[in-house]
C-alpha cells in the first residue's frame, strides 16, 4: 500500500507555500481584524470539512459522528495545556500538545472506526452517531475533568515557541494558516496515491476489490483514522483560537456543518470542502450581522444546493469549465 | 456512579413502582414519536431527519389551539392533524423529490427544513419558553398512591392513549386495505404502481400518519412540560435510538425498544444521574455491534 503520488508533490507544495505568503501579504494590506479571523476560520473549519469528506466523497461512506474527532483534539489539547501536573513539570509546548491530540484522536478512531467500518449504509452513520454521542455524554459527565456543560474553563497558557507567539493575532494567523496548507499538500498526497484510488474503487464497485485480493476493510479503517486524525488537528486549532473547549464541539449538530460545507463546496473536487467553509463562514458572517435568523437563511440556501444545483459550488464551476 | 442507591430503589417497592411508571410514561411518549419515524421510513426508505421539527410543530399547533379555544383534547387533536397536513405538503413539495437521491441528500434536505422551522417558530410565536397546555380538568384530581408511590392520572391516561395508539397504528398496518398497501410498497413500490396503486396517494397518506404521531406526541409532550423552539433536537436522537434498537421499520420494535429506552432513562437517573443519555447511546452502540437489524428488524 503506497501513501505517496511523488509526481505533483514538489507543484503542490510550491502552491501551497505561494498561497500561505500570499494570504500573509494579504493579512498587511487589509487590516481588519474581522477578516483574519474568516480566514483563520475557513482553514481551521475547511480541514474538518476536507477529512469528512475522504470518508464522504472519496469512500462513499456517510460518516454522521466525525465531531467526535475534532472534540477530541480540542479536549485533548486544552486538558494537556491546562493540567496543573503538566504544569509542574514544566509545562507543554503547543507543537507536542497538538501532536498529542491528533496522537489521542487517531487512537480514538482507530477505535471506534474499526467497530463502525463493519456496517455500511445507514447502518454506519448511525453507529458513528451513536459513538459520538456517547463522547458528548462522557464530556457531559466528567465534570471535574471538562467543566461538563460548561467546556473547559480557566483557559491554558500558550507558550512562545520557536520565536512564535500564538498570544498575537498575527502569529497565530500565520501559524494556523501554514498547519492548515501542510496538511492540505500532504492529504492531496495521500488521495492521488494509490491508497487514494483504492478508496475510489470501493466507492464505486463492492465487488472488485474483493476479486482484485484487494482488503477493502483496512483501507477503510486507514481511511477512517487518517480522518479522525485530522479532524482532530482542526478541533486542537480551534481550541488554540478559542483557549477553551466545549461540550457543542462534540454534539451532533457539530458534525453536521461540515456536512453543509461538502453540500455547498462540492464533494467530488478536491479543495470543494475548503471552498464550502469559505461559503458557510462568509454567510454565516453576512447574515448574522444583519438577521437574527440564521437557520432560517441558511436552511434556504442549503434547500436550494440540494434541489437546485444538486453539486456543490466548485464541482458545478469545474464541470462547466471541463465541458466546454 | 451510584450503584447503591439503584439497589435501594429496587428493593423499595415505591421508588421501583414510581420510577417504573415515570419509564412507562417516558417510553410511551416516546413511542409514539418513533413509531412514526419508524413507520416512514419502512415503507418510504427515507430517514425523516425532521421528524423531531414535527414534533415541535405539534407542540406549537396545539398550544396556538389552546389558547383559542381552551379546550384540551380538541386542542391536542387537532395540533396533531394539522401537523398531519403540514406533512403532505412537505412530502409532496420536497421529499418526493429525493426518494432516489443518495442519503447525504436526504439528511440535508431534511436538515434544512429543521433549521427553517426552528427559526419560522421563532419568528411567530417568539423565542421564549412557552408554559404548556397543563394537565386537563378532568385529570386535576389528587394523585393515585400504590405503596406510596405518588402516580398522577395524567401520566397513566398519557400511557392509556398511547397505548389505543399503538394497537389502531397495529390494526391499520396489518388489517386494512392501506396497511397491506403500505407493507407492499415497502418490498416493490413499481409492481404497485403496475397494478393501478396511486403510489404519490399512499406515499402522502403513509406521511402524514408519520407526521400525525410525531405531532401527537409533541402536544402531549407540551401538556407536560413547555414549549420551545428547537424542542425537536434531543426527541429526534431518541427517536433514532428506538428505531435502531426496534430494527428499522418494525413497529412492534419501536414499541419494545421505547419501553427499554423509558425504563434506562427513569433507572439511569438513579443510577448515574449525568450518565442517563450516555447509557442510551450505549445500549444503541451495542444493539449495533451485536445486531445491527436491531431486536425486531429482518436480516438483510
Amino acid at each position: 500500500m503506497s501513501f505517496l503520488h511523488k509526481d505533483n508533490f514538489h507543484r503542490d507544495a510550491f502552491l501551497g507555500l505561494i498561497v500561505w505568503l500570499v494570504l500573509i501579504v494579504f493579512y498587511h494590506i487589509f487590516p481588519d481584524p474581522g477578516i483574519h479571523d474568516i480566514i483563520q476560520k475557513v482553514f481551521i473549519l475547511g480541514l474538518f470539512a476536507m477529512s469528512l469528506n475522504i470518508l464522504i466523497g472519496y469512500l462513499g461512506l456517510i460518516a454522521f459522528g466525525h465531531a467526535a474527532f475534532f472534540a477530541s483534539g480540542a479536549y485533548t489539547l486544552g486538558l494537556f495545556l491546562q493540567s496543573d501536573y503538566v504544569l509542574s513539570l514544566g509545562g507543554l509546548s503547543i507543537p507536542i500538545a497538538m501532536i498529542l491530540a491528533v496522537l489521542i484522536s487517531s487512537i480514538l478512531a482507530a477505535l471506534i472506526g474499526v467497530i463502525c467500518i463493519r456496517l455500511n449504509d445507514i447502518y454506519f452513520s448511525f453507529l458513528t452517531l451513536a459513538f459520538q454521542m456517547l463522547i458528548y455524554s462522557i464530556i457531559l459527565a466528567l465534570v471535574s475533568i471538562t467543566g461538563g456543560d460548561q467546556g473547559l474553563m480557566g483557559g491554558f497558557p500558550k507558550p512562545p515557541f520557536l520565536g512564535i507567539d500564538l498570544g498575537r493575532p498575527f502569529d497565530f494567523y500565520a501559524f494556523t494558516i501554514f498547519i492548515s496548507v501542510i496538511t492540505i499538500v500532504l492529504l492531496r498526497q495521500i488521495i492521488e496515491s494509490p491508497f487514494g484510488y483504492g478508496l475510489r474503487m470501493i466507492r464505486d464497485n463492492s465487488e472488485r476489490p474483493a476479486a482484485l485480493g484487494f482488503n477493502s476493510q483496512k483501507h477503510k479503517l486507514i481511511a477512517f483514522i487518517i480522518a479522525g486524525s485530522i479532524a482532530g488537528l482542526a478541533g486542537s486549532l480551534q481550541a488554540l483560537l478559542d483557549v477553551g473547549a466545549y461540550p457543542e464541539w462534540a454534539f451532533w449538530s457539530k458534525s453536521a456543518e461540515p456536512l453543509f460545507m461538502i453540500l455547498l463546496g462540492g464533494m467530488q473536487s478536491f479543495l470543494g470542502p475548503l471552498m464550502g467553509a469559505l461559503i458557510f463562514e462568509l454567510l454565516n458572517d453576512f447574515v448574522t450581522a444583519n438577521t437574527r435568523y440564521y437557520g432560517l437563511v441558511l436552511g434556504l440556501v442549503i434547500l436550494c444546493f440540494v434541489l437546485g444545483l444538486k453539486k456543490g459550488l466548485l464541482d458545478w464551476i469545474l464541470f462547466k469549465f471541463n465541458r466546454k | 456512579m451510584e450503584i447503591f442507591a439503584l439497589f435501594d430503589c429496587i428493593i423499595s417497592p415505591a421508588c421501583l413502582i414510581s420510577q417504573a411508571a415515570g419509564g412507562l410514561k417516558i417510553g410511551m411518549l416516546l413511542f409514539l414519536v418513533a413509531s412514526g419515524l419508524t413507520l416512514v421510513f419502512g415503507v418510504l426508505g427515507v430517514i425523516n431527519f425532521a421528524h423531531g421539527a414535527l414534533y415541535m410543530l405539534g407542540a406549537y399547533f396545539s398550544w396556538q389551539l389552546m389558547s383559542i379555544t381552551g379546550h384540551f383534547g380538541l386542542s391536542v387533536i387537532l395540533g396533531a392533524l394539522g401537523v398531519g397536513i403540514f406533512g403532505i405538503l412537505f412530502e409532496r413539495i420536497l421529499i418526493s423529490r429525493v426518494y432516489n437521491a443518495e442519503l447525504l441528500v436526504q439528511i440535508l434536505l431534511c436538515y434544512s427544513v429543521i433549521l427553517i422551522l426552528d427559526d419560522l417558530v421563532m419568528i411567530i410565536w417568539g423565542d421564549e419558553f412557552l408554559s404548556g397546555l397543563g394537565v386537563p380538568e378532568l385529570f386535576q384530581v389528587p394523585p393515585l398512591f400504590i405503596f406510596d408511590a405518588i402516580i398522577p392520572p395524567f401520566h397513566l391516561a398519557i400511557v392509556a392513549m398511547s397505548f389505543i395508539v399503538g394497537i389502531i397504528l397495529w390494526f391499520i398496518m396489518t388489517k386494512t386495505r392501506f396497511g397491506r398497501l403500505a407493507r407492499a410498497a415497502a418490498v416493490n413500490p413499481n409492481m404497485l404502481e403496475a397494478l393501478g396503486v396511486n403510489i404519490n396517494l399512499l406515499r402522502a397518506g403513509v406521511f402524514m400518519l408519520g407526521s400525525f404521531l410525531a405531532g401527537l406526541g409533541g402536544a402531549l409532550a407540551a401538556s407536560v412540560g413547555s414549549v420551545v423552539s428547537g424542542m425537536g433536537n434531543s426527541i429526534i436522537i431518541e427517536s433514532f435510538i428506538v428505531t435502531v434498537i426496534g430494527g428499522m421499520g418494525s413497529i412492534s420494535g419501536a414499541f419494545l425498544a421505547s419501553l427499554i429506552i423509558g425504563m434506562a432513562r427513569s433507572f439511569g437517573a438513579v443510577a448515574m444521574p449525568l450518565f442517563t443519555d450516555g447509557l442510551m447511546f450505549m445500549i444503541m452502540v451495542l444493539v449495533l455491534i451485536l445486531r445491527p437489524e436491531g431486536l425486531m428488524g429482518k436480516k438483510k
